[in-house]
């Protein structure tokens, strides 16, 4: 083998072989990812041709027509139900989170993984289970008329309603996890302390915990809000008519209808508001973090 | 805060119900012997049993076997190259790039199906299961390079050094020293990639052509068409082969 290389030969050959690794992978994601989304932006400034294919020309008609009411609706309720989502998520999460940041590190493992693994399952199962139990002639319904509680049926499935409910269920685990990362960073002599000053409870969880728990509250918000934002699956399977969402939308331009411009426009406005919030989460954390450095 | 524990565990614990119940449920009752209620009627695998002459289902799954295992195998590939050469560059151009590589998995999925649709359409290349490949081999490649990242990072850099030391080029420590060290997160990202790519219905729904039918999209067009205890057994077994697959990649990664 090579006996005795000149010592600047390892270093000098490395800008040169990383980029034999770093090659082929910039490579696919740029031409997977960042030109199919710019072809997207492309064509939202096209306009539809009278059997469904694209004219190639400029205009902004896609994104005059997203203000008419119907598609101003729809927006509408998908931001209100992904709000309403994420809530949820929180206020059933936060719990939770808490516990599993003050327990044993042993119990600490179990429930992380616990709260993992159904992230990591088919999403689409996991909606299916909730058809299943929500339907009229379903788990919950039959149960409720054994019980007496109900004379008949309610209607469960295909609502708002439901919708949500497969939401939470599908993004909890992205609220508990980073609020977890962030309870567990919260130091416990600042909450004993205030305990032993005959603070309340509420106010320990307000003023201390809280405040402290901002970067990762605001994460796990955002990892629930926007997935919750652009879902196709739930409010396709769960939702009724009126329950349609932005990806339900997208989804029936492009393979319904065929107005590729006008879906591709409704992506953008999704993708920029995906973007805009993404943005104002990493300035709004690390400038956090910046100022617990400089105190 | 005694009391308190208590309450926290309680409400730990319905979250965590809320959680598994409804897929327990589904596991239980695709072992009830009747076909239209939802009270229970007796164990039966007969719903298993119809899974397993049911030419269509066994082709879907083949074509999701398939498909998991080259987009895994593309994404390392890429992935792990990626990993490992961040670690050559800046540390600004590193962070730039560690975060694009985070926006493929934030971005809503649909998003990602329509941009890769239309990218093969105006490219003139045909849905097939090439094209769902490629797809899932797109959103693995973060998948890949974040494990990978996550690992190289806690490595010691001094054994990098010492093999540069000792007259090993870049490519023999690389060869010899990272990777053989790296194998744990290499072989944990590759069971979550596959586990991903077996579970993805998005995607391959936008990207699928005609005849390229995976499993999930099997499951679909049959919630589709009405209700089936049949469903209730490809569910269960659905999630069980995938829980089983990320709980061996989740124990892999922490050796």
């Amino acid at each position: 083998m090579n006996s005795s290389p000149p010592a600047g030969r390892a270093e000098s050959s490395r800008p040169v072989a990383s980029w034999w690794l770093l090659g082929p992978g910039l490579l696919w994601m740029g031409l997977l990812f960042v030109v199919p989304l710019s072809l997207v932006l492309v064509i939202s400034f096209a306009e539809r041709g009278t059997y469904g294919g694209i004219v190639w020309s400029f205009s902004l008609t896609n994104y005059l027509d997203l203000l008419h009411p119907l598609y101003a609706r729809i927006l509408g309720q998908s931001i209100l139900l992904a709000a309403v989502t994420t809530v949820l998520c929180l206020i059933m999460g936060f719990p939770l989170a808490y516990y599993i940041a003050r327990t044993t590190p042993r119990r600490q493992g179990i429930l992380l993984l616990l709260v993992m693994i159904p992230f990591w399952t088919n999403f689409l199962v996991r909606t299916y289970a909730w058809m299943f139990i929500l339907r009229t002639e379903g788990l919950l319904n039959t149960l409720l008329l054994k019980l007496g509680v109900i004379a008949t049926p309610i209607e469960l499935l295909y609502s708002n309603t439901a919708v949500v409910i497969g939401l939470v269920y599908g993004y909890l685990p992205f609220m508990v996890l980073p609020l977890y990362v962030a309870l567990e960073q919260v130091d416990r002599t600042l909450v004993e302390a205030a305990w032993d000053l005959y603070a309340t409870r509420w106010a320990i969880l307000w003023r201390i915990i809280v405040p402290l728990a901002r970067p990762g509250i605001m994460a796990g918000c955002l990892l629930v809000f926007i997935p919750s934002l652009g879902a196709f699956l739930t409010p396709d399977l769960l939702g009724g008519a009126r329950s349609m969402m932005v990806g339900n939308l997208i989804q029936h331009e492009f393979l319904v209808a065929r107005d590729w411009p006008l879906g591709a426009a409704i992506s953008c406005l999704l993708m920029l508001f995906v973007m805009g919030m993404m943005r104002w989460l990493l300035h709004a954390t690390t400038s956090h973090s910046r100022q617990e450095d400089a105190s | 805060m005694k009391q308190a524990g208590g309450w926290l565990w309680r409400l730990s614990l319905a979250n965590l119900l809320f959680l598994y119940g409804p897929i327990a449920l589904l596991i239980l009752f695709s072992f009830n012997a009747s076909r239209l209620s939802a009270t229970w009627q007796g164990w039966t695998w007969q719903w298993y049993r119809a899974l397993w002459v049911n030419q269509a289902l066994l082709d879907a799954t083949a074509n999701s076997l398939w498909v998991a295992a080259v987009s895994t195998v593309l994404a390392l590939f890429l992935g792990v190259g990626l990993a490992v050469g961040l670690d050559s560059l800046s540390g600004r151009r590193q962070r730039q790039i560690e975060q694009a590589m985070l926006l493929p998995l934030v971005i809503p999925e649909v998003m990602m199906g329509v941009s890769l649709l239309l990218f093969f359409v105006l490219l003139q290349i045909p849905l097939s299961l090439m094209t769902v490949m490629m797809g899932h081999a797109l959103f693995n490649v973060p998948v890949v390079v974040i494990i990978v990242r996550a690992r190289l990072k806690k490595l010691d850099p001094r054994l990098m050094e010492v093999a540069a030391d000792l007259g090993a080029t870049y490519w023999n420590t690389l060869r010899y020293v990272t990777i053989p060290l790296l194998r744990p997160a290499i072989l944990g990202a590759g069971l979550m990639a596959f586990t991903i790519s077996l579970d993805d219905f998005i995607v391959t729904y936008f990207t699928a052509g005609p005849g390229a039918t995976t499993l999930p999209l099997k499951v679909y067009s049959m919630i589709k068409s009405g209700m089936s205890p049949e469903i209730n057994a490809l569910s269960a077994l659905f999630v069980i082969v995938s829980m089983c697959l990320i709980g061996l990649s989740l124990l892999v990664q922490r050796r």
